[in-house]
């Protein structure tokens, strides 16, 4: 959708330049890559690393692999967010209380907050981004979310979606009940609970048949 | 960034692994014989304890060992006809989804599904989640004085908002609870841990024997020493296997640690106990067996009033400290509770 005419001033959005600070961020520590880049080639040297220096970790996020120069600090979250640009997964609590940041990790859903990126160096990964297929249409997940209003605010939606997403495909949406108890990583502060337990129960049925 | 800095280690080796962690103890005329709660060095798998930790400042290792590289052979879940063997990096999730676990052992895929979410559960080892940091929120929170976290200031749960707290296994220096579900089950049903990188090399300790009540050091949480790192855990299975249940009452249905929780195992000779297994959670300071309450049950015929018997005698011990008093009553409900329940079981 376009924004609204303000003048010339709307071409620069918020989400821009802050997916353009993040390349740029994520650029320069790349000379220092190499430097550390043994962590996944001889791990058992396992040498002694402070954390000031930079660690790279590889990832292949949404099929399309990120080489990333990190903290060992830094969180798969931030990662995510400030170095690879894909602010589509939420930060929410920090502390693994609240599911705004469920990404799928090797295709189980996890929490990229307590995930150090370090960790997850060498893994596939599916964020919200990359959810929806190549064709352009949305997943059946969006597009059931979108068909039961089931968000107000939509923060915790991203992880909402990806969290019902696995739940289907483990087996855990047989039933209301059911979908409830495997959806209660997921907070929603707008209460839009009983939407969402009928969008996952939408896109099950859809996701079954194709 | 909050966090202090550490070092990164990735090994692929078990015996790497805890060498790394045993290297950053004390030298080697202050090696302490078992390991700190907030010891320099850490093991890491799923992270779900360690790094919430570290992000509130409360762990803060100089050395993280990551383990998730270890030999798929302790990812693995064997079964025999003697029990299970669980690898200590089996994720809690896929143990709760194994066919055998479902079928076979209610009492720990109810532990297992009734923890925290699916999510946490993706991402937490056995081996880890066994080891799980109290979540007293005076440890939580490094202004304030805590024993466990920062040993000799003090606890400030004594006399503070201690309706979270444990009645049972408690200490003048210390009041927390153990927090989780699968280390009942675990109790109850006499599993074992093997270990690697102990004094003596490997070892098995009896699960009842791992954890250590607070005492006068509730820093010093297990009787693991510094790099020794579970590798095993080992259930035996037995007649009370199938007939197993677990209440678990807590603040809201999902999502919660418990405020009470009772494991039951039970093997009936028609309607007589031959045998009782009971394991409290959410009131004591460590995974907690309630023996007395066990063998007042032997040879009884199980009804509500010998259950209740049993529940008292489990409580029997039990110090609240003002705002914890309610867990007594209801700790006694839920085993009154889960033993009348896995009695009704058809198995």
């Amino acid at each position: 959708m376009p924004p609204a005419d303000d003048g010339p001033k709307s071409t620069f959005s918020r989400r821009s330049f802050l997916h353009g600070a993040a390349s740029t961020a994520a650029a320069l520590p790349l000379a220092t890559a190499s430097a550390a880049s043994d962590v996944s080639v001889a791990p058992d040297k396992a040498r002694e690393r402070s954390s000031d220096e930079t660690l790279t970790v590889r990832l292949r996020i949404n099929q399309q692999v990120h080489t990333l120069s990190v903290d060992a600090r830094t969180t798969l979250l931030d990662a995510l967010r400030d170095h690879a640009g894909l602010t589509g997964t939420k930060k929410g609590c920090g502390h693994g209380q609240c599911g705004a940041c469920t990404v799928h990790l090797d295709g189980a859903r996890i929490l990229s907050c307590l995930t150090f990126a370090v960790i997850a160096d060498g893994r596939e990964l599916t964020t919200i981004e990359g959810l929806a297929p190549a064709s352009g249409e949305l997943h059946p997940m969006q597009q059931a979310f979108i068909d039961q209003d089931a968000l107000q605010c939509g923060y915790c939606t991203p992880g909402q979606i990806m969290s019902a997403v696995a739940c289907v495909r483990e087996g855990h949406a047989t039933n209301a009940a059911e979908i409830r108890e495997y959806m209660s990583g997921n907070l929603c502060r707008c209460a839009a609970y009983p939407n969402i337990v009928a969008a996952v129960e939408q896109a099950r049925d859809r996701m079954q048949k194709g | 960034m909050g966090l202090e800095a550490f070092a990164y280690r990735r090994p692929t080796s078990p015996g790497v692994a805890a060498q790394l962690v045993r290297a950053s103890s004390p030298g080697p005329n202050h090696a302490p014989t078992m390991v700190s709660n907030s010891a320099a060095a850490q093991f890491v798998a799923g992270g779900t304890n360690m790094t919430d930790y570290m992000t509130l400042n409360v762990l803060k290792p100089t050395v993280l060992v990551d383990i998730n590289r270890l030999p798929q052979t302790y990812a693995r879940i064997e079964e025999s006809d003697n029990g299970l063997r669980l690898g200590a990096l089996v994720r809690m999730g896929e143990a709760e989804d194994h066919p055998v676990i479902r079928a076979r052992y209610p009492l720990i895929r109810d532990t297992l599904v009734l923890a925290a979410s699916r999510q946490i559960r993706n991402m937490a080892t056995l081996g880890g989640n066994v080891l799980q940091r109290t979540r007293c929120e005076y440890y939580r929170e490094p202004s304030w004085p805590c024993n466990k976290r920062a040993p000799g200031s003090g606890c400030a749960a004594l006399n503070g908002v201690n309706r979270q707290h444990a009645v049972l296994g408690t200490s003048e220096n210390c009041i927390a609870t153990y927090a989780g579900d699968f280390a009942q089950a675990l109790i109850a049903l006499d599993a074992s841990v093997q270990t690697l990188g102990g004094p003596a090399g490997g070892r098995r300790i009896a699960f009842a024997n791992l954890h250590r009540k607070p005492g006068a050091t509730p820093d010093v949480e297990t009787n693991l020493a510094p790099g020794e790192l579970i590798t095993f855990i080992e259930v035996p299975s037995g007649p009370w296997t199938l007939r197993s249940r677990y209440i678990k009452v807590r603040d809201r249905q999902s999502y919660q640690f418990a405020l009470v929780a009772a494991a039951v195992a039970l093997h009936l000779e028609g309607e007589t106990i031959r045998e009782a297994r009971i394991a409290l959670g959410g009131v004591a300071t460590v995974p907690w067996r309630a023996r007395e309450a066990e063998e007042l049950l032997k040879g009884k015929v199980l009804d509500e009033a010998i259950a209740s018997k049993a529940a008292a005698a489990a409580f029997s011990g039990a110090e609240a400290r003002g705002q914890n008093a309610f867990k007594i009553p209801i700790g006694k409900q839920a085993v009154v509770r889960a033993l009348l329940e896995a009695q009704a079981m058809q198995v």
